[in-house]
């Protein structure tokens, strides 16, 4: 899969020149993705597939935000098959999750 | 207006804050990261509006809603669409914002607060009725529900409520949430059956038990009349 680049545009809609507000959201951005993705990897290591679909649920709202709307139709594709004991494709779905800490890295 | 925000995800939170920033009348009193604590702050504070996360660990906002005895106005937060069935069976609910929230449908979910309060306080002022050019197309209507096309008997429909992006068919036996409009159910409803009796709702005028003033009484549910949509309401009765 053709992984989509993130980008600021939905931050900086909601910002509206607010720039307080974007850092705060990207320091946010910046903490709550790695403990998700931690807990994400756990529970799909401990093969609790329906916790890692909650995961992904929750990291979605992450992805759109970050402006990825590939990434993010495939996490909802992503998050069905975990409901259903699939977790075949996990590695797509930690790339995205890699190219996103990335981005806030770099930021 | 005091508001309060349940959401686990603090980027969420923030979010939301931030869209609530904007507009003058809604004012943030406080932000939980898990329903019991904003159950506790419930239990002694009063809130006007409580922006809600559905999916949270442990307990649900649908659980929270549950614990409510006179919840206050509540708009759903969430980054899921299937919800939106179980989300307007609560009274409460005034509108389902499905995450990524943009700044325009923040800003059409909370007219829908001022929209509610208008009609208690000042029912004279809703909109005139805009009852075009309906086609009735045999018994049948046929709805898009989570990708399947589900078959409603018209005549058994009772009424239709306009929830934010969103209508709840009410039938005899089974309520839909369905992604459309008002407007475009009624050009699909015969409209010797169906009225458009008020902003939020059509009405089958079979239907009718009894009527008030600026109410009409559909099975259990009280329906308001506009004033501008009453005279086409009564000419349609067959008054003794």
């Amino acid at each position: 899969m053709q992984l989509d680049t993130p980008n600021l545009s939905y931050i900086k809609e909601l910002a509206d020149g607010d720039a307080e507000f974007e850092a705060s959201l990207i320091t946010i951005l910046k903490k709550e993705l790695p403990k998700e993705k931690e807990a994400f990897i756990e529970s799909v290591q401990n093969k609790n597939y329906q916790n890692s679909a909650e995961h992904v649920h929750k990291i979605k709202h992450k992805i759109s935000i970050l402006g990825l709307e590939k990434s993010y139709s495939f996490a909802i594709s992503f998050e069905e098959e975990l409901k259903k004991g699939n977790p075949k494709r996990y590695e797509t779905f930690l790339s995205i999750l890699q190219k996103m800490e990335e981005f806030l890295m770099k930021i | 207006m005091k508001c309060i925000i349940v959401d686990d995800e603090a980027a969420a939170r923030a979010i939301t804050k931030q869209l609530c920033k904007k507009i003058e009348k809604l004012t943030i009193s406080e932000e939980f990261d898990n329903a019991i604590d904003a159950i506790k702050y419930l239990n002694t504070n009063e809130v006007d509006l409580i922006f809600l996360d559905i999916h949270m660990p442990a307990f649900s906002g649908f659980d929270f809603i549950q614990t409510l005895k006179n919840p206050p106005q509540i708009i759903l937060t969430t980054s899921d669409r299937n919800f939106a069935l179980d989300a307007f069976e609560y009274d409460c609910v005034i509108d389902y914002l499905v995450k990524p929230i943009t700044p325009e449908r923040f800003a059409k979910a909370v007219d829908r607060i001022k929209d509610r309060n208008a009609t208690v306080a000042k029912p004279e002022e809703t909109t005139p009725s805009t009852s075009g050019d309906t086609k009735a197309v045999g018994n049948d209507l046929y709805v898009n529900i989570d990708r399947r096309l589900v078959k409603i008997n018209i005549p058994d429909i009772c009424l239709i409520e306009a929830k934010g992006d969103y209508i709840k068919i009410k039938a005899e036996d089974k309520n839909y949430v369905v992604h459309s409009t008002l407007k475009k159910i009624e050009e699909k409803l015969p409209s010797h059956l169906f009225l458009k009796v008020h902003r939020s709702y059509i009405i089958n005028t079979t239907k009718i038990v009894d009527i008030e003033d600026n109410s009409v009484l559909i099975k259990q549910d009280v329906i308001p009349v506009s004033r501008a949509n009453r005279k086409e309401l009564m000419q349609r009765l067959n008054l003794l």
